[in-house]
């Protein structure tokens, strides 16, 4: 579905990705698992062009990507979930949501509705300003907002980013569910045991470079990546 | 906007007390028009004007959360268009005594609305050249730059003689005294902004105001939208400007010097960035309040001689009023809410309930 290689993004001197090459199979969650700097966010932000890339190609169902506009990229059915949540603070959720699917002109009745099944803290908060709203479920409205533009591809930037464990619990089987209801979805996590949990296929990326790349489980049980990011003794069982 | 497709019956029925609202309003405005006099009719006039820019700053300013400060410009291109195409043709030469007026313009007389409207799109076609440079700027460095712009087109038309008569500036522009033409422009605009800011283009306006970043990832253009924006909020400046010359009767490049932006950041702040109705109140509530504050620019107040009443008090009162209110009011009289009937029944609620607390805390106090 989606296809990067040797994907090379710099800011100013600075070289955050390095030649990528990268496959998001249609149907299947896929993680791109990292340290701090290793250039995970910045792969997405290429992806829908929120920074200019320096070289490489992005192709999306066989169309490249690379130098459309963001709203294009969206409009294809690619949306991005920002990191740090990015709510719209002073709108109430119902607006938020509503905002998910500004570049669709037909009614939006029968998603809203869907994601208030999916997540029932968002319908009992939709008038409340976004900002009122706890980090979960802002995470919730996040996800919920970018799925109103009904994207095939659903892109996340550490979604368990400051939550606890619990709610990143919560996060994850609704990645889980959407991925049954059938939407591709590219994650991307310092959370690599949970990342790796639900993932179909995994890519480690260090310092701008992919340095592994196997199935989640294979990764999970890999003793490198134990050691570099889940904890060798395996506190967390 | 599947709301708009109902039947006009089940709309009133639904907004039953927004119809007659606006029945009361017109036939208070025709009441008046009939029987004020001509200083409280002036006034009423400059209101409606007030509220007009304003809106149209707070589009810009308050909705799309773009700092921009070209409103005192915009308001002389729409006031220009009406005074250079509304004067009648055997009083030019009288008024363009130093040089005469540039031939192609000479005998060009539209009527008011085409004047009007005209003014309008010279502003929007400004502004889109503005614009274009200055909308890729952010915060403080936007709004020097609009600044910077509208200071431009007033020193433009200070120099540009045979067209706009330099700093002679135009008199006898054909002028409207009826509170029709203010107010029924005024009602269109709040009518028009209204719909806008509740479509999906309002929302975008909004969701860049919240959080760019985000925005774009929801696939908002951002430049796009901004732009919109900016000259929506141009056209509607350009004619308020233009309603401004056919008050007065007479355009002078000083009158559009920057303070008169502030004039209007000042409504904005006052009635709440992001808030149609806060505006509306806040113009209301600054043009009369400079006015009725005048006295105590008179030596001789309260029948007596204090040698404070000089000219100039007036401001300085004026401004330590508008300190309490913002000191109290921190986000504006509204903040970002609307005047809408659920709104005041739950402020009179919500009043009620302090009032009848209080009541049973000092009977409470008495036993």
């Amino acid at each position: 579905m989606l296809k990067i290689s040797n994907l090379q993004v710099a800011y100013g001197g600075i070289e955050a990705v390095k030649g990528i090459d990268l496959e998001v199979p249609e149907g299947k969650i896929v993680t791109l698992i990292g340290a701090n700097g290793a250039g995970k966010s910045t792969t997405l932000r290429a992806i829908v062009n929120l920074v200019k890339s320096k070289a490489g190609s992005i192709t999306y169902n066989g169309e490249e990507l690379l130098g459309l506009d963001t709203t294009k990229v969206v409009d294809k059915g690619i949306t991005l979930v920002p990191e740090g949540r990015h709510v719209f603070p002073d709108l109430t959720v119902l607006e938020n949501l509503k905002i998910g699917a500004y570049m669709r002109k037909d009614n939006l009745d029968a998603d809203i509705k869907h994601i208030y099944s999916l997540f029932p803290r968002l319908e009992e908060r939709s008038w409340q300003a976004a900002g009122t709203l706890s980090g979960g479920e802002q995470q919730m409205l996040a996800v919920g907002r970018a799925m109103m533009s009904r994207p095939k591809l659903l892109m996340m930037d550490e979604p368990s980013l400051g939550l606890a464990p619990l709610v990143v619990q919560g996060i994850f089987d609704i990645i889980e569910t959407l991925n049954k209801e059938g939407m591709t979805i590219l994650l991307i996590e310092q959370n690599a045991n949970m990342a790796l949990r639900v993932a179909d296929y995994a890519y480690v990326l260090e310092t701008g470079k992919i340095t592994k790349a196997g199935t989640g489980r294979e990764l999970l049980a890999d003793e490198s990546i134990k050691e570099a990011y889940l904890g060798k003794s395996q506190r967390n069982k | 906007m599947n709301e708009t497709q109902n039947s006009l019956g089940a709309y009133l029925k639904l907004h039953w007390k927004t119809a007659v609202f606006l029945v009361v309003l017109l036939i208070g405005i025709g009441l008046a028009d009939i029987f004020v006099d001509s200083y409280m009719r002036r006034l009423l006039n400059l209101c409606a004007i007030y509220v007009i820019v304003s809106l149209a700053m707070n589009l810009v300013n308050g909705f799309t959360g773009q700092f921009s400060l070209g409103q005192a410009g915009f308001m002389a291109i729409g006031a220009y268009t009406v005074a250079i195409f509304t004067v009648p043709v055997e009083s030019r030469t009288a008024i363009f005594y130093l040089e005469p007026m540039a031939p192609f313009l000479a005998n060009i007389q539209l009527p008011f609305v085409v004047a009007l409207i005209l003014g309008g799109l010279a502003s929007v076609v400004v502004a889109f050249f503005i614009g274009s440079p200055c909308l890729r700027l952010r915060g403080d460095y936007l709004a020097i730059a609009t600044l910077g712009f509208s200071e431009i087109i007033r020193i433009v038309f200070t120099n540009t003689q045979s067209i706009t008569n330099g700093a002679l500036g135009i008199k006898s522009i054909p002028t409207i005294s009826s509170l029709w033409w203010t107010y029924g422009t005024a009602l269109l605009i709040i009518i028009a902004t209204i719909l806008l800011v509740y479509s999906s283009y309002g929302r975008a306006f909004k969701s860049i105001r919240e959080d760019e970043i985000a925005a774009e990832a929801m696939g908002v253009g951002l430049f796009k939208t901004k732009m919109t924006s900016f000259l929506i909020g141009a056209f509607f400046t350009g004619i308020g400007g233009g309603l401004f010359a056919a008050l007065l009767g007479t355009v002078d490049p000083k009158q559009f010097y920057f303070t008169l932006t502030y004039n209007f950041l000042l409504i904005i702040v006052l009635g709440g960035m992001g808030s149609i109705s806060g505006t509306i109140i806040a113009s209301f509530l600054v043009t009369l309040g400079q006015e009725a504050l005048r006295f105590l620019d008179e030596p001789m107040a309260f029948g007596l001689d204090l040698p404070i009443f000089r000219p100039g008090l007036r401001m300085v009162v004026f401004s330590f009023l508008l300190m309490i209110i913002v000191l109290f009011y921190r986000k504006g009289l509204m903040g970002t809410n609307e005047l809408t009937w659920d709104f005041m029944a739950q402020k009179f609620q919500s009043i009620k309930k302090k009032l009848s607390r209080k009541k049973t805390s000092t009977e409470g106090g008495g036993k």
